[in-house]
């Protein structure tokens, strides 16, 4: 388990916004890890994880674009039944609320990692241990 | 007390005042009788004559003019004196139909200019201030006006017209602009470059004078806020002359209306009926000094108050509250009437700024509203709910003091085109749909 940087982008609902942002994103060097998009039917919030953080939020904020870097938690997921369940029901117990979670392979095969944003990462991280 | 440009009759006795305009207007509605064929008429259909206009109590007989006739005599229909003696002319800007075209002699300049001359005295201005025009010059009449009432002060004026945003905060760094007058979008938008660019602390500006855009209270706060001023708004029409119909003077408590040249009422837009002091209707002007283009009871469709209240600079003038909006300006939207400026109002308060554009549209036989606002960096949240949370209170909001359901869609940054003159605030999709 980790604490990493994720980078929040507020996204219209419109055409091709999708292929602009990675296009920023690629511009700046950074290798896109993961991606998640939560919208509403205005708007919508594009989280995704790179490897250089900094510099894809530099270049996406001197393209105009509102962009917000926060700490999520980083889990890896052991591949049998009912591992993800658990690792929540111990926040769940802990009184840690999840805002919002996505998956991503890792570069293992077998692997896979799921991305946390909770209320309290240190907290987290402790129960989960 | 203030201090003056023209103490005479800024701050005239009342009675003065009043025998003042009854002589003027005698004199205008025989000068418009005479000369202006398509009023005469009016005037005759009316049954009036010009002996029966003997003082400002007379006013109440005579005809209106709207902007309908002013296009319907475009060019020179409403003309009161020989082309020859004419020196400039100034139009509307174009909403559709034919434009409206005004006529000044150069002695119609001269009195406009120093109705400007006082809103600029009235904000602080002096010889010694350097005088920022960054309304448009040309065929609008904010440029030229404001440009003619700094020099009838002695001010430095830097006629920079509108556009090149940059280039404007280099004049007014460089030569220490002190006193900037533009539309009150403009003011914001130069307000928002200025603290990008990081030169707040080099602006010296003191004062501003924005109009020709209806404005709220929340607007005028965030532009002295942000540049550090006092924000004065003026008031004026191409028809009537131009900017400098009516200013604010230092308590900010409604316009002062040059009474000396310009006679308001206050109507039932409805019924025609004046309407006693105090009462809320539709504001018409009678223009009692300039002959090129000498309106009688112009009706402006701006929806204001009047109000003799003593002020505290001095000034005797009457008062006009700051317009709800121009009736051009607002919108119908499911029978219920609908200004900018409410919405402004509280897009401001809610924390948003001054960006934003309104769609009207008609879709299933129904009128939709929608409001089209940047969001703001502060605003923004990875969490998708705190956002929608934020569009919510707006809508809210919306719904209170419209009447109406309005959607609310949060845009980006810089999605909205920014004005460097009037604002196209408003984009209203229904024609040819039922
Ligand atoms: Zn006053």
């Amino acid at each position: 388990m980790a604490t990493i940087k994720q980078l929040s982008i507020f996204v219209e609902n419109k055409d091709g916004w999708l292929a602009d942002i990675l296009e920023i994103v690629a511009g700046a060097g950074a290798d896109l890890r993961a991606l998640s998009i939560a919208d509403t039917k205005s708007f919508g919030v594009l989280h995704i994880i790179v490897d250089k953080p900094e510099a894809a939020e530099e270049a996406l904020t001197k393209a105009g674009c509102i962009v917000r870097e926060n700490d999520v938690l980083s889990i890896t997921v052991a591949d049998k039944p009912g591992a993800f369940a658990a690792a929540l029901r111990k926040l769940a117990d802990a009184g840690i609320s999840v805002e919002y979670t996505y998956a991503f392979v890792g570069h293992e095969p077998g692997q896979a990692y799921v991305i946390l944003r909770v209320d309290d990462n240190e907290k987290a991280e402790r129960v989960l241990g | 007390m203030g201090n003056y440009y023209q103490a005479e009759w800024e701050t005239a006795p009342v009675e003065k005042m009043r025998e003042h305009q009854g002589k003027l207007l005698k004199e205008q509605v025989a000068h418009t009788y005479k000369n202006v064929a398509y009023y005469r008429d009016l005037m005759d259909k009316a049954g009036v004559a010009p002996e029966d206009i003997q003082s400002v109590d007379d006013l109440h007989k005579l005809p209106f003019l709207t902007k309908d006739d002013l296009r319907e005599a475009y060019p020179y229909g409403l003309l009161a004196v020989p082309l020859a003696d004419c020196v400039r002319i100034q139009s509307t800007s174009g909403t559709t139909g034919r434009r409206v075209v005004a006529f000044y002699t150069q002695n119609d300049i001269d009195l406009w200019d120093e109705c400007c001359a006082r809103a600029i005295v009235a904000a602080g201005g002096t010889k010694e201030d350097v005088v920022h025009v960054s309304y448009g010059y040309g065929l609008f009449t904010g440029g030229p006006g404001l440009n003619g009432g700094s020099h009838k002060v002695g001010s430095l004026t830097l006629p920079m017209s509108s556009g090149n945003t940059e280039r404007q905060i280099q004049f007014m760094t460089d030569l220490g602009s002190t006193i900037l007058c533009c539309t009150p979008s403009y003011a914001a938008f130069l307000a928002e470059s200025i603290k990008e660019m990081g030169l707040r602390d080099k602006i010296k500006l003191k004062a501003g004078i924005f109009g020709a855009e209806a404005w709220s209270e929340e607007m005028r706060r965030h532009i002295e806020k942000e540049l550090g001023i006092r924000a004065f708004d003026i008031y004026g029409l191409t028809e009537i002359s131009g900017p400098g119909v009516s200013f604010e003077c230092e308590e900010q408590t409604g316009m002062h209306i040059n009474e000396d040249h310009f006679i308001p009422e206050i109507i039932n837009p409805n019924t025609g009926e004046v309407l006693p002091l105090g009462e809320k209707g539709e504001l018409v002007f009678t223009s009692i000094s300039k002959k090129a283009f000498p309106l009688l009871r112009y009706r402006t469709r701006d929806i204001c108050v009047l109000s003799r209240e003593k002020c505290s600079c001095g000034r005797t003038l009457i008062k006009m509250a700051k317009p709800m909006g121009r009736s051009d300006d607002m919108l119908i939207i499911r029978g219920v009437n609908v200004f900018p400026s409410q919405i402004e109002t509280v897009l401001l308060s809610s924390g948003f700024e001054a960006n934003y554009q309104l769609v009207v549209d008609r879709v299933n036989f129904s009128d939709t509203l929608e409001v089209k606002v940047e969001l703001t960096p502060d605003m923004f949240s990875d969490t998708v709910s705190v956002i929608e949370s934020k569009e919510n209170e707006v809508v809210h909001k919306l719904k209170s003091v419209l009447g109406i359901q309005a959607n609310v869609t949060l845009v980006a940054p810089k999605s909205i085109a920014r004005s460097e003159g009037k604002a196209v605030r408003i984009i209203d999709n229904r024609a040819g749909k039922i």
